[in-house]
């Protein structure tokens, strides 16, 4: 794959063609689900599918500047790419422009341009120059709260935009920071809350309590060498129960009707018939249109532009996040597994590009770039398909949207580029 | 380990959305289908239904238009209630409630919100359809009954129902189907199949053209016409003698089996269930547990059938080599084994042979001879057995499997029956000699005795009575026109039907000949009883008559039951001639007999079970005098009602 003394030809052609495979595949599903009537010109401009085959075409355009660039810009200019983007952020909160009320976007003349898709791999890259640092030790915890602040930064900048849905990306940063040396107990505690909370709201606070005693009791027993003393177990089991507490609480006070109901639907909360059929009809009627498309498809699918419902428009948003809707019912159980493929082999081919670099600045970029492009393809795709609450992200590479698709791109190709020269670290 | 977290994750949500594919697009996917996509909106168009022609080819039954306002209650949107309801003259409330219920059946499919418009509220109603969304008119079409006859015969189409939606996905929310009689036995045939037309439909549910440019639309196939073997006149005719008795006349052509009339009493108009009053006025006959209008007498009544049944002792007799028939036997008004009497029997001349018991319905000949069959073998249940197998060879004890929607299967008890009854060889010949008289456990119903009466007269086979005589391009199922033959040899049949022949000459029905036509028949008489408050009460004998004509090459056989109409000869015996003198010769000369037939009801005695009085049965009673029965005026085309639609009910 690598040919050293010619440039040109020392990319990962394999993470490229993935990608040209995905940017491709999304843009036929795109032409689908956006064509109203004939198709009378691919480039038709009045169209979602002209538009976005324009920022493809820009998107090479892109590639081309992002790879001609010396690999060291990047770590050197990371800080002030983090700090620009942080500031269009907050600029949003003086020019920004409402779109169904988040206030995530600038408009210039007709175009309008989401500079929370630009933070992601600005983020990424502070985060890789920071934790790369020979002074940064990840052990250490003031360390890891500065760390932790990189992050925090965007994810409130956006989430005060009223844009959870992006807000939940940086969470994936937690893979990088335990890659990177963050203690084991860390990802114990993540994994107890999401289970904690879950049990909390599905089966109430008593069952939690019973459940985390359970548990307490047998670590107690089994862990005989280094056995947590009673008193600490008391006060882990109080913990877990006020956090329990917390997340109910929280569930009724602090979440919007409308996060609630998503939440309720996938834990199947709702036990009155009545109010789960109205609450389906408000919350859930893209959900079941959706999980209906797919369904529809079959295992072969109904073929490139034959699907009725898509052709019907029953899937609202359907060329944006629920563009997945459209492989299943198109192009049936084959089509949608092959994308699944194709994201995993993505994903999986970063990881391995990233645990070869010699610089540790290049690794931590790569792991970020396969933590963003695996929560955005998890959480979307879930969601489509029906296995996790309604949240609103796009699909890297399929989703319509310039912002999206240029964000995504830089996102990879800056690890495409790093990863190239690797042969000059030592 | 910290190297491999993400991989692991990543392996493990790729392979759980893959299994999550699989569920909803492999396992959990009925197979796809045009129909059940509800992007897709379903046109449909119904073709015309076949119509009926009686042997004659005249027109009996054809259609009329009817439009249905449909709903699919999901696509409704905000309307102008109070527009809406004053267009289909119906009320606020009727229009809460059959919004309710057709959401309830389902939110996507459509339902039929106000039935059958008439044709004016459907012209003023579809300028103005556009303007509420959600609701549509269906075109399809009614029957339109050119008669007043034959309710029985043609049957009748209503709604289908869900649990008919279910088992047959051909039919969607109000589709027509045959519910009685041949609409419902020719259902498929005169259906016709209907066309769909589909059409790709957008979120806001607004058309945007044919679906693959109209590539799987498909065309309305209209039903076929038939043909029914019916005779319209002869079934008229039946019907105006029935009137004010109840019962049923069934005639048959023996030479090929077509069902020439099939009557039953009391009956109703057929346009009684056509149109907005269908199921008011089906539920008002069918809930009418007295005299039963929707219980055809002449295919469902499983009765003793009496007399007429001696005469396949008779046969079976001669058959088994067990009398001959010049044997004589002594008649002391009844049958008496030792001292006990086991049957009575009627004044007559005594001894008689088997001429003379045929013709005199002699029951202690007929004991006589049925004992000498069954003491023929050392064990009484092979020698049931022998005889029940030759009586079913006749039609008798099992469903006919004719193309008629009801039917019984009557009884021919066997040995194995008694068996059950009275344990193994715990019984013998004098247990059973009621089967001798057609009495005790022998039963069936009038298609089946004029069915054995057209055996009898083709000397020994059958074809199966069936209505149906043509069907437009097709031929008529070949089990209809192969012969079945009895077990019974033809040699044996000559003094039988010379028996017969004599009843009509000497015997039990001399009052009722027909000048010109050799007539061979048999009357019967048959003991009845019901319960009231619990207390088995015998009521007045029902009237039982079994006959063909002429006597050789019989052109018509015909069975006659007159419910508590006495003896044999006196109400079926009378309405069995008329019947065959009016098939035969197209005219009635026997006028004083159907004078007589005309001007006697049975109403009086129908409701005394129900007058809570006690009251005599049989002799001890007079028989109501009425004035004539007029024939009815059947200007065919102003009987036919029809549909008036969006009349406000007047309650």
């Amino acid at each position: 794959m690598y040919r050293e003394n010619h440039r040109g030809f020392r990319f990962d052609w394999i993470t490229i063609v993935l990608f040209l495979l995905l940017v491709g595949f999304g843009w036929l599903n795109i032409l689908s689900a956006s064509h109203e009537g004939e198709i009378v010109s691919y480039f038709d401009m009045s169209q979602l599918y002209g538009k976005h085959l324009v920022f493809i075409g820009l998107t090479l355009v892109l590639i081309v500047i992002i790879l001609s660039l010396e690999a060291k810009f990047y770590e050197r200019f990371a800080s002030i790419i983090y700090i620009t983007a942080m500031l269009a952020l907050v600029g949003l909160f003086i020019f920004g422009k409402d779109v169904n009320g988040a206030r995530s976007w600038y408009g210039i003349g007709s175009m309008t341009i989401q500079p929370s898709e630009f933070a992601k791999f600005a983020t990424a890259l502070a985060l890789a120059k920071y934790m790369s640092d020979l002074q940064t030790n990840m052990n250490t915890l003031k360390d890891q709260l500065r760390a932790v602040a990189i992050i925090i930064v965007p994810a409130v900048l956006i989430l005060l935009q009223n844009d959870a849905g992006s807000t939940l990306v940086y969470a994936s940063f937690f893979f990088v920071f335990y890659r990177e040396g963050l203690q084991q107990i860390y990802l114990i505690i993540a994994l107890s809350t999401i289970i904690l909370a879950v049990l909390a709201l599905k089966f109430g606070l008593i069952a939690t309590t019973i459940v985390a005693a359970i548990v307490l009791v047998a670590i107690y027993f089994f862990r005989r060498k280094k056995r947590v003393s009673i008193v600490q177990s008391v006060i882990i089991l109080l913990v877990c129960v006020s956090f329990s507490a917390g997340v109910k609480l929280f569930y009724n006070h602090v979440l919007q009707p409308h996060q609630q109901n998503r939440i309720s639907l996938w834990l199947r909360l709702e036990k009155d018939p009545v109010l789960l059929e109205k609450m389906k009809k408000e919350e859930a009627y893209n959900l079941i249109q959706s999980e209906e498309a797919i369904s529809s498809g079959g295992v072969f699918g109904k073929g490139f532009l034959q699907g009725t419902r898509t052709k019907g428009k029953f899937v609202p948003e359907q060329e944006t996040d629920y563009i997945f809707s459209t492989v299943g019912e198109e192009w049936g159980f084959l089509g949608s597994t092959m994308v699944v493929i194709l994201f995993m082999a993505l994903i999986i081919r970063i990881l391995y590009l990233a645990e070869s670099q010699k610089s540790q600045f290049s690794r931590v970029y790569g792991y970020g770039v396969a933590s963003v492009f695996f929560i955005h393809f998890t959480i979307n795709t879930g969601m489509v398909m029906g296995l996790i609450p309604t949240v609103g992200i796009p699909l890297p590479f399929f989703s319509y949207g310039g912002s999206g698709l240029w964000g995504f791109t830089i996102l990879l190709f800056i690890f495409v580029k790093l990863d190239s020269n690797k042969i000059n670290e030592w | 380990m910290r190297k491999l977290l993400l991989l692991l994750t990543v392996v493990t949500v790729g392979l759980v959305f893959i299994a999550r594919l699989f569920y909803l697009q492999v396992y959990n996917n009925k197979s796809y289908s045009l129909l059940d996509d509800n992007a897709i909106r379903k046109v449909y168009d119904y073709p015309k239904r076949g119509y009926v022609y009686d042997r004659n080819g005249k027109l009996l039954v054809a259609n009329q238009p009817s439009y249905d306002v449909m709903i699919i209650p999901r696509e409704v949107e905000p309307l102008d209630t109070l527009e809406f309801c004053s267009l289909l003259k119906i009320t606020k409330e009727d229009f809460k409630k059959t919004f309710a219920k057709s959401k309830n059946y389902s939110p996507r499919l459509p339902s039929v919100f106000v039935p059958q418009l008439s044709k004016t509220d459907y012209a003023v109603l579809q300028e103005k359809m556009r303007k509420f969304k959600g609701f549509y008119i269906q075109k399809r079409f009614l029957r339109d009954y050119r008669t007043s006859i034959g309710a029985n015969v043609l049957g009748d189409i209503g709604e289908v129902n869900r649990r008919i939606i279910e088992k047959q996905p051909y039919y969607k929310m109000g589709d027509l189907i045959g519910k009685q009689g041949i609409e419902l036995s020719y259902e498929n045939t005169l259906r016709g199949v209907k066309g769909t037309k589909f059409i790709q439909k957008d979120r806001f549910n607004k058309n945007i053209g044919p679906f693959k440019e109209g590539r799987y639309d498909t065309l309305p196939k209209p039903g076929k016409d038939i043909t029914i073997t019916i005779d319209s006149a002869l079934q008229e005719y039946g019907e105006l003698l029935m009137t004010n008795k109840r019962g049923g006349i069934v005639a048959i052509d023996p030479s090929n089996g077509e069902i020439l009339a099939m009557v039953t009493g009391p009956s109703y108009n057929p346009n009684l269930l056509v149109g907005r009053e269908r199921n008011k006025n089906f539920s008002k006959l069918f809930l009418d547990s007295i005299s039963k209008p929707t219980f055809d007498r002449g295919l469902q009544a499983q009765y003793p059938p009496g007399s007429p049944f001696k005469v396949i002792n008779a046969l079976i007799a001669l058959q088994e080599g067990v009398v001959d028939t010049n044997d004589k036997v002594s008649c002391r008004m009844g049958y008496y084994y030792g001292n006990r009497r086991l049957t009575g029997c009627h004044h007559h001349k005594s001894p008689v042979d088997m001429n003379d018991g045929i013709a005199q319905s002699c029951n202690a000949y007929f004991v006589n001879v049925y004992r000498r069959i069954i003491d023929n073998y050392d064990d009484a249940g092979n020698a049931m057995n022998i005889w029940a197998n030759h009586a079913k060879s006749f039609g008798l004890g099992d469903f006919l499997n004719n193309d008629l929607s009801v039917g019984r299967p009557g009884r021919i008890p066997d040995g194995d029956y008694y068996d059950r009854a009275y344990g193994d060889n715990r019984w013998g010949s004098t247990y059973i000699v009621s089967n001798a008289i057609g009495q005790g456990e022998v039963e069936a119903t009038p298609i089946q005795l004029a069915n054995m009466a057209a055996a009898i007269g083709n000397r020994g086979y059958y074809y199966t009575p069936h209505i149906i005589k043509k069907i437009e391009g097709e031929t008529i199922d070949s089990k209809y026109t192969t012969p079945k033959y009895t077990t019974i040899d033809k040699r044996h049949f000559e003094p039988v039907v010379q028996g017969m022949f004599d009843v009509y000459n000497k015997g039990t029905a001399a009052t009722l000949r027909i000048p010109g036509i050799d007539i061979c028949g048999k009357t019967g008489t048959a003991e009845n009883f019901v319960k009231i408050d619990s207390v088995k009460t015998q009521l007045t004998d029902h009237s039982i008559f079994v006959a063909f004509a002429p006597k050789d090459n019989p052109k018509i056989a015909i069975a006659v039951f007159v419910e508590n109409g006495y003896w044999g000869s006196r109400f079926a015996g009378r309405m069995a001639s008329l019947m065959i003198e009016k098939y035969i010769k197209g005219e009635i000369t026997r006028t004083d007999m159907e004078n007589w037939i005309l001007t006697h009801s049975l109403e009086n005695e129908y409701a005394k079970p129900y007058s809570g009085e006690p009251f005599k049965i049989n002799g001890e009673t007079t028989l109501q005098v009425i004035d004539k029965v007029e024939k009815p005026q059947n200007d065919d085309l102003n009987n036919s009602i029809k549909i008036h639609a969006n009349r406000p009910n007047p309650n």
